[in-house]
């Protein structure tokens, strides 16, 4: 059975319309009747990976792929690049700009609550081309 | 405890009303930082208590299936926050109350934070 794919487009420095595209999302795997802890970990995931191509990235594309049995997330941009992934991992490491801290964000807590809320996790980041971050949750 | 008597409570002023004003509320956080919200709150919050006015506090209830969103110290969300409220089927109200006093005066009357 061929995934169903959305595909939504992320735009930079947008604090009003962000986080729509995981709205949707959410929207559709809840209309699947899946387990609510599964769908609130695959939005709480996108959520915060929208939000960071959106403060860091510039903003970006999101493709989800909804199979039978997970959903593939893949958020990609075209920003500066995350120069030092192992710090970017660190809870309470930031580099979000004033105006995401005083929508309520970057607390340095975004990727590692994708990881932790992710049953896989990949970042592909070049500096000065962009990153893609893969984020994978089983529905059971 | 109900939604309709934490609104008395804190003497609370309901901007976007749940369907169900007498729905039970067990479990609450209160943050003005949406990252420690969806970092750190418990999984089933009902309730959210928060000062920060944007957009960002909805999107944050919507993705943590919280309920009701408390806006403290007066703080009023405008048009389009209420609306999108709204659309999520999300409670919000308002009061004039302090986050320290409304989180201990929920807290007194039996709601429950994070692990408890």
């Amino acid at each position: 059975m061929r995934p169903v794919e959305l595909n939504f487009a992320i735009r930079g420095s947008d604090f009003i319309n962000a986080g729509e595209a995981s709205s949707n999302m959410k929207k559709a795997l809840s209309r699947l009747g899946l387990n609510p802890s599964v769908v609130k970990r695959a939005a709480i995931a996108m959520y915060e990976a929208e939000l960071n191509a959106m403060i860091h990235g510039g903003g970006g594309q999101a493709r989800v792929q909804i199979f039978s049995d997970q959903v593939l997330i893949t958020i990609s941009d075209e920003g500066p690049g995350i120069p030092d992934v192992g710090l970017a991992m660190q809870e309470g490491w930031s580099t979000a700009p004033d105006l995401a801290r005083e929508m309520g964000f970057g607390a340095g807590m975004g990727l590692p609550n994708i990881k932790k809320n992710a049953d896989e996790m990949k970042i592909e980041t070049e500096i000065g081309q962009g990153t893609t971050l893969t984020i994978l949750i089983r529905f059971a | 405890m109900k939604l309709n008597a934490c609104a008395q409570l804190l003497d609370a002023q309901v901007l976007v009303p749940a369907d169900n004003m007498s729905m039970e509320i067990r479990v609450a956080c209160g943050a003005d930082l949406m990252s420690d919200v969806m970092a750190f709150a418990c999984s089933s919050n009902e309730m959210m208590l928060t000062g920060l006015i944007n957009p960002q506090a909805i999107r944050t209830a919507e993705m943590m299936d919280v309920k009701v969103v408390v806006f403290v110290r007066g703080k009023l969300p405008d048009q389009s926050m209420l609306d999108l409220a709204k659309d999520r089927s999300i409670c919000v109200m308002t009061t004039q109350l302090p986050m320290f006093t409304a989180c201990g005066l929920l807290y007194g009357a039996g709601i429950m934070g994070k692990g408890e």
